[in-house]
């Protein structure tokens, strides 16, 4: 079995964004750049499933700018089989990304596509799920725990009710959750052996893929904030405050 | 004029807050109509329930075996039949809704707003992203149908003293038998739900074990709140993992947020920003949670926690 992963390059979650101050929108020159975290998780139990047999090969596909070299490399450095680059120099919005997906999944008959919930950047969490609707088979959103058996796997999800539990025939959609693992850390000879991988670019344009860009930003602002309270001195003073407020008896 | 159709979430025969949430959201459109369309195996008492939401125009009753659970992939298909007749489709930004909605936008070949924060016209919406560092203002096209999810903790809950009419619908979309619903274990609480409870009191790694965490619960119980945690406690294994408050866990707007042994990481403050009175309890004096916390107390929460309850 083969398995696509998707894997984003996005602002490190370690960085505080900050909006331009004429609303056009982030600054993002000279920010660190890092793999989506969730799309790592991803890419880690691809690993996993390919290291226990049920997987064959493993694929990172990556949509992003030519810059995005060095950021597919880390992904062949944790160590999927090969991968594939298209590149858009502009941002594309979820629909467009699960249409170039669909391109590619014709193209490379995966049983399995894993991604990310969400992607950190545009926190949209929708590009696993129009995939899954387009390709016509099932999805399993915020995977904890992946059990493969045969032509079926058992997908347990974290909803907010608890822990449900799909059983989904294959091939199949799945995006992971925080608690599914731990990604492995990339070793430097992983990232010489990387070099010798192949990966396979293609342009945006020459998918003829119809843009589902339809979402037009007009304006960025930052949150607003809140203001910063009181200290108080001890328990009693806490209850007093509360009190006044009304919000405890 | 905007004609609003809301995907109405409900567990065990319960309609879920989320949905009167989303019809605030769809009032804020001056919509000409809203109606809710709950699908369910036996969707009629829902429904009931849905038509007690203050204005809503009709509610659409859509009973069908395969609904017993809520599927995306098969939901989706039979939403897309209803939606056809509306300008706007809208869920909760729940798990429910973030799993279903992106599956109607596609099915419908148009885009889906996330996280729906404001409304500023039929068209234009604000929604957050970076974790809720940047707000964008977001216009979707005038000649087709909006998909959205709506961020249920920027919205108020619509009153329920309303009387819509219920109408039993039916669909002729087949539907697919690829994925099957297998079990839903949930945390058994008689304690109020995190997501919609006025109050809620969360624990964080300080607590140091599920055992102490009991002292959060004992608080909670006190004064009738509900029991939250950040992401730090619950990858600890303090507690099931439906606790967690934050960027990816829920995101809540209780009026009174209580936060100990929390630090406040961004991704923690994500969740917790539309609260109306944050308190927090935490040794740290420099701790990031006391930037946004309307109350501070620096101590030790072993001392404090049971006074605190003492004196409630």
């Amino acid at each position: 079995m083969k398995i696509l992963v998707g894997y984003k390059r996005v602002v490190d979650y370690n960085v505080r964004i900050q909006v331009k101050p004429d609303g056009s929108g982030v600054i993002t020159d000279g920010v660190k750049l890092s793999a989506n975290p969730f799309d790592d998780i991803a890419l880690e139990e691809a690993l996993r499933l390919r290291d226990k047999g049920l997987a064959t090969e493993v694929v990172v596909v990556t949509l992003g700018p030519a810059d995005c070299q060095a950021h597919i490399r880390n992904g062949l450095a944790m160590g999927a089989n090969r991968a594939i680059h298209v590149v858009t120099e502009s941002a594309i919005q979820p629909l467009t990304a699960a249409r170039v997906f669909m391109k590619l999944i014709e193209k490379e008959q995966p049983g399995l596509v894993l991604m990310g919930k969400q992607a950190i950047d545009d926190d949209a969490n929708q590009t696993g799920q129009m995939l899954a609707t387009l390709w016509g088979r099932p999805q399993a959103t915020f995977a904890s725990l992946i059990a493969i058996d045969g032509e079926k796997a058992q997908v347990t999800r974290e909803i907010d009710a608890g822990l449900e539990t799909l059983e989904v025939d294959l091939p199949a959609l799945i995006t992971v959750d925080l608690r599914l693992n731990e990604p492995r850390f990339i070793k430097l000879p992983d990232i010489m052996k990387a070099k010798s991988k192949p990966m396979e670019t293609l342009a945006f344009a020459d998918l003829s893929v119809e843009s589902g860009d339809f979402l037009n930003t007009t304006h960025y602002a930052p949150p607003a904030k809140r203001s910063k309270g009181v200290m108080v001195k001890d328990v009693a003073e806490l209850v007093a405050a509360l009190k006044t407020k009304g919000l405890v008896a | 004029m905007s004609r609003v159709l809301i995907i109405a979430e409900h567990l065990n025969g319960q309609l879920n807050s989320a949905t009167a949430r989303c019809v605030s959201c769809a009032q804020a459109l001056a919509a000409e109509s809203i109606d809710i369309l709950v699908l369910s195996d036996n969707a009629d008492a829902i429904a009931g329930q849905a038509a007690k939401i203050s204005g809503v125009s009709k509610v659409l009753s859509l009973s069908h075996a395969s609904n017993a659970h809520p599927v995306a992939q098969v939901l989706a298909p039979q939403i897309v039949e209803v939606a056809k007749a509306y300008s706007h489709v809208f869920g909760p930004s729940t798990t429910f809704g973030k799993d279903l909605m992106p599956c109607v936008a596609a099915l419908l070949g148009v885009a889906q707003v996330s996280d729906v924060m404001s409304v500023e016209s039929a068209h234009s919406s604000k929604r957050p992203i970076y974790a809720g560092n940047a707000i964008i203002t977001v216009d979707a096209p005038a000649d087709a149908i909006v998909v959205a999810t709506v961020r249920t903790a920027s919205w108020p809950a619509a009153e329920m003293s309303g009387s819509a009419a219920v109408e039993a619908v039916s669909v002729s979309a087949a539907l697919p038998t690829h994925t099957r619903f297998v079990s839903l274990q949930q945390g058994k609480s008689d304690r109020p739900d995190l997501q919609s409870a006025s109050k809620v009191i969360s624990g964080g790694r300080a607590l140091g074990s599920a055992e102490n965490f009991s002292i959060i619960y004992s608080l909670a119980d006190k004064i009738g709140a509900a029991v939250g945690a950040s992401r730090a406690a619950v990858d600890a294994g303090y507690v099931p993992n439906e606790l967690q408050v934050g960027q990816t866990g829920k995101i809540i707007a209780p009026e009174l947020y209580v936060a100990i042994g929390i630090s406040g990481a961004i991704q923690h403050l994500t969740g917790i920003k539309d609260a109306g009175t944050i308190v927090a309890i935490n040794k740290d004096a420099e701790a990031p949670i006391f930037e946004v916390a309307d109350f501070g107390l620096v101590g030790d929460l072993f001392q404090i926690i049971p006074e605190l309850e003492s004196q409630l």
